[in-house]
């Protein structure tokens, strides 16, 4: 049995509470409060409480998916990749860098939008990026 | 925040304006509370008698919208009074003059005929909040989501430069920030005029710094706000879109609008780890790993970058999300070959002087505070001790200007929008935990007792609120919350999404929509048979 806790940032608010992911034997069993963390010292609300249970929600994507003849398909990673890229690509060359825009993600980790700012001004030559901090 | 949160509860004056923060930050609801307990004054301005007013010392419930009438009466009266703080203005401040003569004319009883609040009320509040040794100010999107979103937050930061509030210990202008990485992606550059660090874009040296480290050859041009992306969808300038990890399809204003920008798209990629009503409309979906299957940072609303950490391994057949980047960048032909997030976000600070001297070892305890100039700064708590960011802070002059769209006799009603507690934006995530779908489980619109009974609805009696761009249907539920004229609604639910009938009128400078006030009308529902 392999059974440990493995300390993170909740995934909701901006409050940016501590807590305690349980872990069982590789599976997400529980959410625990960081008992000595400044920010919430012992304390979740309701939410950070049961943030484990969407993580292996049946709803969750599995596979990448393509649209063809109107419908998204099942696709492998290499196809929907390679798509992505030559499509944006093809915009590009057709119609400028500024044809193309980008969404950043608000949910996401600090290290994954700089990548993504740095996908859009480095490979599209646009400041097209912007975050929904605004709205 | 100027400040931190631990701060909140040494304040000896909290004035929450805009903010439901019990509902919306209960962890900083909770120092609110303790700030009380040791003998703090709480002013909570806010049209609706939300929980926190239940702790107050003073609820103002000012009419929506009016918080510019509101602050500026209550700068004239500190200023009648001399309550301000003359040393902080002349040493630390400029503008002043015209301030004091623009408000002139906010004379408590003038403000009162604008806001709703009684002349010797907005006197009393500015007396507790400026003569009160350490007075700080929480708000939300109760401010800023109006179209006139960035007046209100100046005219905040007025109050505070005007009465030396700010650059102090518990004492400053904090916006509590709803998502849990909602100021790391700014702060990383995600932005159309900034690069990471809050460098921007039209400066020559700081674009030749990045074009360097990138080797790549960079854009002097601000880029498109949303808004501005979801019109160019649909004339056609813009064709290809890329969403990571966001759902404007539920979460944008006057959706019809959005919906028909997101099919204009020649090419819409969705990143996320749900089939989301916006991956819905996509040519490819990417399906990536929930922040308990990957490891990084996130930012939170006091600057505090913590450690977000592996605990599982990612769903079969999804991906880090950092991975999927990165793999794009390197069919770009970019130098984008990351090992780990560590790796990623050492280039990131190495290019950005408030993140320089941040490492994954320093963070390691409990996070640090931006800016972190250098390996041995300890972070910083509170802005702006000694002098502001660009030197001297500059009062504003600031008119009161209507919401875009106010009640008539077609739409009689005054439309809010916001959060609840058991629930998170378009719920794509809370909606997937059983047991915060048991504790909420379905939407409901708030209206007042007085206006139930004028419409002839009880509680859980269906109505149709309709606007100019849309309607839907929503059981309501009466009771004291609300002011008579007005509905809130959360904006949670796919099935009564009230960003259907909200409008696109943007506050001009930045381009944020007016989720705040909108004009409605509502009809009962014949009864079901």
């Amino acid at each position: 049995m392999d059974y440990r806790f493995v300390k993170t940032t909740c995934p909701y608010c901006g409050c940016g509470c501590q807590m305690l992911l349980e872990v069982l034997d590789g599976n997400l069993i529980g959410t625990m409060p960081h008992k000595t963390a400044p920010m919430n010292q012992g304390k979740l609300c309701i939410k950070g409480w049961n943030a484990h249970e969407f993580v292996r929600s049946p709803n969750r994507l599995t596979t990448p998916l393509v649209r063809k003849n109107g419908s998204l398909q099942e696709a492998s990673w290499d196809e929907a990749l390679d798509v992505t890229v030559s499509r944006l690509r093809e915009i590009k060359e057709k119609h400028g860098g500024e044809s193309v825009a980008f969404l950043s993600s608000a949910r996401c980790t600090n290290e994954e939008n700089y990548l993504l700012q740095k996908f859009c001004r480095a490979g599209f030559g646009t400041n097209n990026v912007d975050a929904c901090a605004r709205l | 925040m100027t400040n931190s949160i631990p701060e909140i509860e040494d304040a000896s004056c909290v004035l929450v304006i805009g903010s439901n923060t019990t509902e919306a930050h209960p962890l900083v609801s909770h120092r609110v509370f303790r700030a009380k307990l040791k003998g703090a004054t709480l002013i909570v301005v806010d049209p609706r008698k939300i929980q926190l007013t239940l702790q107050a010392d003073i609820h103002v419930p000012l009419n929506f919208g009016s918080d510019v009438a509101f602050l500026n009466g209550m700068m004239h009266v500190i200023l009648k009074n001399s309550w301000h703080n003359p040393q902080f203005v002349s040493e630390r401040t400029e503008g002043f003059a015209e301030l004091q003569a623009h408000l002139e004319k906010y004379s408590p009883e003038k403000a009162s005929q604008i806001c709703g609040v009684p002349p010797e009320e907005i006197e009393r509040v500015a007396r507790l909040y400026a003569t009160s040794e350490c007075s700080t100010i929480l708000y939300t999107l109760g401010i800023t989501e109006h179209s006139h979103g960035v007046d209100n937050v100046k005219s905040l930061a007025n109050l505070a430069m005007l009465t030396g509030h700010i650059g102090k210990r518990s004492s400053g202008v904090n916006p509590l920030r709803g998502q849990n990485n909602v100021q790391g992606h700014c702060d990383m550059g995600a932005l159309p005029n900034v690069f990471p660090g809050y460098q921007v874009v039209t400066d020559e040296n700081i674009r030749k710094k990045f074009e360097t480290a990138w080797n790549a050859k960079l854009s002097d041009k601000v880029g498109y706000t949303i808004p501005e992306m979801m019109d160019r969808l649909i004339d056609g300038s813009v064709k290809g879109m890329y969403i990571f990890g966001e759902n404007p399809a539920l979460a944008d204003p006057d959706t019809h609008h959005i919906n028909r920008a997101l099919d204009s798209a020649e090419f819409l990629v969705v990143q996320d780890i749900f089939l989301t009503e916006t991956a819905k409309h996509a040519h490819v979906v990417l399906p990536g790993a929930s922040w308990a299957e990957k490891d990084g940072t996130f930012s939170n609303t006091e600057r505090k970058v913590q450690r977000v950490r592996k605990a599982v391994e990612p769903l079969p057949g999804t991906l880090p999300d950092w991975n999927i980047l990165c793999e794009l960048g390197a069919r770009m032909g970019l130098s984008m070959t990351y090992t780990s997030p560590e790796e990623v976000f050492n280039e990131m600070a190495s290019l950005s002087p408030i993140f320089s001297g941040m490492s994954y070892a320093r963070l390691e305890a409990d996070g640090i505070q931006w800016p972190c100039p250098s390996a041995d700064h300890p972070g910083t708590l509170f802005l702006h001790e000694g002098k502001f960011t660009r030197g001297r802070g500059m009062f504003s002059v600031i008119d009161y200007r209507p919401p875009e769209e106010m009640p008539d006799d077609e739409y009689p009603y005054l439309l809010t929008t916001g959060r609840r507690y058991a629930h998170y934006h378009t719920r794509t995530m809370t909606g997937n935990c059983p047991t915060l779908h048991k504790e909420f489980p379905a939407p409901f619109a708030q209206i007042s007792f007085a206006d139930a009974e004028k419409l002839g609805l009880k509680d859980g009696d269906s109505a149709k609120v309709i606007s100019r761009r849309g309607e839907l249907v929503t059981p309501v539920r009466p009771g004291d919350i609300v002011p008579p004229g007005s509905l809130f609604m959360d904006f949670h639910f796919m099935e009564a999404n009230p960003n259907v009938l909200l409008g696109t009128s943007l506050d001009p400078v930045s381009k944020t929509p007016d989720y705040k006030v909108c004009a409605v009308k509502i009809e009962k529902c014949p009864a079901e048979t």
